[in-house]
């Protein structure tokens, strides 16, 4: 009997291993119509060897096999986020990988799940690392995950292109491997500041979930609010996901104008459902953690009761952005589902791997690159035209100009939490030092 | 003797709810007494004037509006977590090792509750403005299947994982103990990630469950406070009494309970006066885990989210009421649960106010855990441990 157990218990633990390292379909060369080629393509040809024009599936192999790698939460409470930025990053891959595949490579995606946890990123990135075949980095969606993965990545002058973490340290280390397609914590702090100001909001407490992430934007916004005049009631971080009633008490005695949950949805829906229960009627703020139709699924009425939800982003709806409507129909048929945020810009964070490998084997004579020449080639991008934006990084891999939205939920209903309204867009760029 | 049988289930009936009574009305008093005198002597010095400029009113007066509610609420928590430490408590009592796996059939029961009244949902059966009858009717099935599956799981979890290991030096089951709370975590896991694809799970909004009842509000500087209880706060309550009067009255007044007493008290012993050993110890996981699965939907039902690892603080804390209360004791199990879930609410609430905003709400568990090694290193056996000497 013992023994039946540790068998079942082995095969139980081996499924689930299988289960978790299984490729996620492998990517099918499509034919690259959707390349978003800015320069002509076939100008220099490869000046060594001759016979490789029109080359054909036995050629692919040739130069070996190219891979890039995404760094994503695919299970535990922020997948829903997570699985999709695996899934836009998967379609551009398949997309958009027709030029290397032409140039004779064999494209591969290698997805990984950081689990939202900084031990478990690390772990991934010494992997990632250790695969020689590994040019790029797509990843991750926690701050706080890939400030250290990004560590190891640096060590191996590896790239990573993140299309998700805002917080200012991913960048401001300089490193010249790691760069970002979206804004910083610092600005959507203020953004955020800003915005309640013009609501009239007199008094704000602020609740953080003590991550790099959380925590660094609960800082900027408290900055500002304090520039700006506002009452700062109190400034909390709290990793309970369960019991807010304690902290609630505190909040309703100094009874703010509003509550900025600086956090990420899963913990932030049960705080604002319990807050209103105990009669709360401000209105709740929180940066672009909050943006998942999961809020809305946990928190359901508290978000359009008393004073609302707002929260900022840097990633508005897919649908804000004048090159996406093809990516959402794509992303649809594929994988049946609208796209959460970060999806697009997963998308054009492979785009540009893809594109920096393609220039940087081009300028070596179509050979396959080292890491060093991926990297350099990213940043020498220069108005990279994406379905998100058109990019250009600075010398810390900023992007010069970075879209920050202010969106107002409007239903309680998950299902419609892609028609919440964008009430404010500005454009603004990094903090000049 | 029918006679004195009946007064015996009487009052096998209603000392345990006096003793709820007694021992929510005491904890409360007496640190709400702590409190207050903490209040006064803070208030003149600059935790008062602090208080004062934040909020506009003295730090004793904010004190005082604030406790009804963090009364209610540390007493709504306490009941949850004397549900689970219960589960724990029973199990000590008669084999005398901690069940670190109780955490996980309270996610268990959690879960089955849940989707339960997930797929409800999905059916359109469940609605915000069902009848407030049926709205209970679905509930307590739920909480039945959870119940259900919880206990099964306890015991399956016992013939598997621990009967073999009887024998076996203390440590040993204790190890099997921690690696099956490990293997059901991530049982649950895989389960939800092949059928649901999400980890966390969210309780359905239905019935008048979110609704509150307010008694009047109290003044507070230029605002005021409603005072109030939701109703789900208020479900939990009376649910984790009937469970607790229902388990004193099956230990104490029924042919079951003297068995499993008498388990508790001299294994062998029992086994020659004809007692089927393995049958009781398997009787005992049975009914710490339905109370356990029965806590655990309370528990979603008041806190809104699951996920896989939902069972690790509660159990945790739980485990800890039941060594505050003197484990293997009942009732201490009860009193454990109480005051802790009051020390944890009342740290939570006044720690910022009280060290003028440099510890905040989350050093709540700090805090608790604080008094309890303090009760410990005087009381040793727990608040209510004597039993305990009897048994070594």
């Amino acid at each position: 009997m013992k023994r039946l157990f540790v068998l079942l218990s082995i095969l139980v633990l081996a499924s689930m291993i299988l289960a978790a390292c299984a490729p996620s379909a492998t990517p099918t060369q499509a034919p690259a119509t959707q390349a978003p080629s800015t320069e002509a393509p076939a100008t220099q040809a490869p000046p060594t060897e001759a016979p490789t024009q029109a080359p054909t599936q036995p050629a692919a192999t040739e130069k070996g096999t190219i891979k890039i790698a995404t760094q994503s939460p695919l299970s535990g409470g922020q997948s829903s986020l997570g699985v999709d930025i695996k899934n836009g990053a998967q379609l551009a891959l398949e997309q958009l990988s027709g030029p290397l595949t032409a140039m004779g490579f064999k494209v591969e995606l290698a997805p990984f799940d950081d689990q939202a946890n900084p031990d478990t990123g690390v772990a991934n990135a010494k992997q990632i690392v250790a695969d020689p075949a590994i040019l790029c980095v797509v990843g991750h969606l926690n701050s706080g995950v890939a400030i250290p993965s990004s560590e190891e990545y640096h060590a191996a002058g590896l790239a990573m292109v993140s299309p998700a973490n805002t917080n200012t340290k991913v960048t401001d280390r300089g490193y010249p491997e790691i760069s970002r397609i979206v804004g910083r914590d610092d600005v959507q702090g203020v953004v955020g500041a800003e915005y309640a100001n013009s609501l009239g909001v007199k008094s704000v407490f602020i609740i953080h979930d003590k991550t790099a992430y959380g925590q660094g934007v609960a800082e900027f916004f408290k900055k500002r609010a304090e520039e700006l005049g506002m009452t700062v009631a109190g400034f909390e971080g709290t990793e309970e996901k369960a019991n807010f009633d304690p902290l609630i008490t505190s909040i309703l005695a100094s009874n703010p104008d509003m509550v900025y949950f600086s956090g990420i949805y899963d913990q932030a829906g049960v705080f604002f459902k319990q807050a209103r229960e105990k009669g709360y009627q401000g209105t709740f703020m929180g940066p672009d953690g909050m943006d998942s139709s999961t809020l809305a699924e946990i928190a359901g009425d508290a978000l359009v009761t008393g004073g609302g939800m707002v929260y900022t982003t840097v990633s508005g709806p897919a649908t804000v952005y004048p090159g996406t409507s093809k990516f959402i129909e794509d992303f649809k048929a594929k994988f049946g589902a609208d796209p959460q945020p970060f999806a697009a810009q997963a998308y054009d964070a492979m785009a540009i791997c893809l594109k920096a490998i393609e220039n940087a084997a081009k300028a070596k004579g179509g050979e396959m690159p080292t890491r060093e020449e991926v990297a350099k080639a990213i940043r020498a991008l220069k108005d990279f035209p994406g379905i998100t934006g058109t990019y250009t990084f600075n010398d810390i891999g900023d992007i010069t100009s970075a879209k920050y939205f202010v969106i107002k939920v409007k239903s309680a209903d998950p299902k419609k939490w892609g028609e919440n309204e964008v009430v404010q867009t500005r454009d603004m760029a990094p903090p000049s030092k | 003797m029918q006679r004195f049988l009946k007064s015996t289930a009487l009052r096998e009936l209603l000392r345990p709810l006096g003793q709820m009574i007694v021992f929510s009305l005491g904890s409360s008093v007496v640190l709400s007494l702590i409190l207050i005198v903490l209040a006064l002597l803070l208030d003149q010095t600059a935790v008062g004037a602090n208080t004062l400029a934040r909020f506009k009113v003295t730090l004793l007066n904010y004190t005082i509006v604030n406790l009804p509610q963090v009364l209610i609420d540390g007493l709504t928590l306490g009941f949850v977590y004397a549900a689970i430490a219960l589960g724990y408590t029973m199990v000590y009592g008669v084999l005398e090792f901690i069940n670190f796996a109780h955490s996980e059939i309270f996610a268990i029961g959690a879960f089955v509750g849940v989707e339960i009244l997930i797929a409800l949902e999905g059916k359109g059966i469940l609605s915000t403005d069902m009848p407030v009858g049926s709205a209970y009717f679905w509930l307590i099935v739920a909480l039945l299947a959870g119940m259900a599956a919880a206990g099964i799981m306890a015991v399956i979890v016992e013939r598997l994982a621990y009967r073999p290991l009887r024998g076996a030096p203390r440590l040993v089951p204790l190890i099997s103990a921690i690696g099956v709370s490990f293997f059901l975590q991530d049982l649950i896991r895989l389960i939800e990630s092949v059928t649901t694809g999400q980890f966390h799970r969210i309780i359905p909004t239905f019935g008048n469950f979110d609704q509150r009842i307010t008694f009047g509000s109290m003044p507070l500087g230029a605002g005021s406070i409603a005072l109030g209880v939701q109703i789900k706060s208020l479900i939990v309550i009376v649910a984790a009494v009937i469970m607790l009067i229902g388990l004193n009255y099956l230990v104490n007044a029924t042919k079951v309970g003297k068995a499993i007493r008498a388990v508790a008290q001299d294994r062998a012993t029992a086994s020659l006066m004809g007692i089927d050993v393995n049958r009781i110890i398997a009787m005992t996981f049975l009914i710490g885990g339905t109370l356990g699965g029965a806590a655990g939907l309370l528990y979603a039902l008041k806190f809104t989210r699951i996920d896989p690892f939902v069972g690790f603080f509660p159990g945790l804390k739980a485990f800890t009421a039941a060594v505050l209360g003197g484990i293997g004791n009942l009732t201490g199990a009860l009193l454990g649960g109480i005051v802790l879930g009051l020390l944890e609410t009342f740290a939570g609430t006044f720690i910022s106010v009280f060290t003028m905003g440099a510890a905040g709400a989350e050093y709540k568990d700090i805090f608790a855990f604080g008094i309890l090694i303090l009760v410990l290193i005087f009381r040793p056996h727990g608040l209510m441990g004597e039993n305990v000497g009897q048994k070594a």
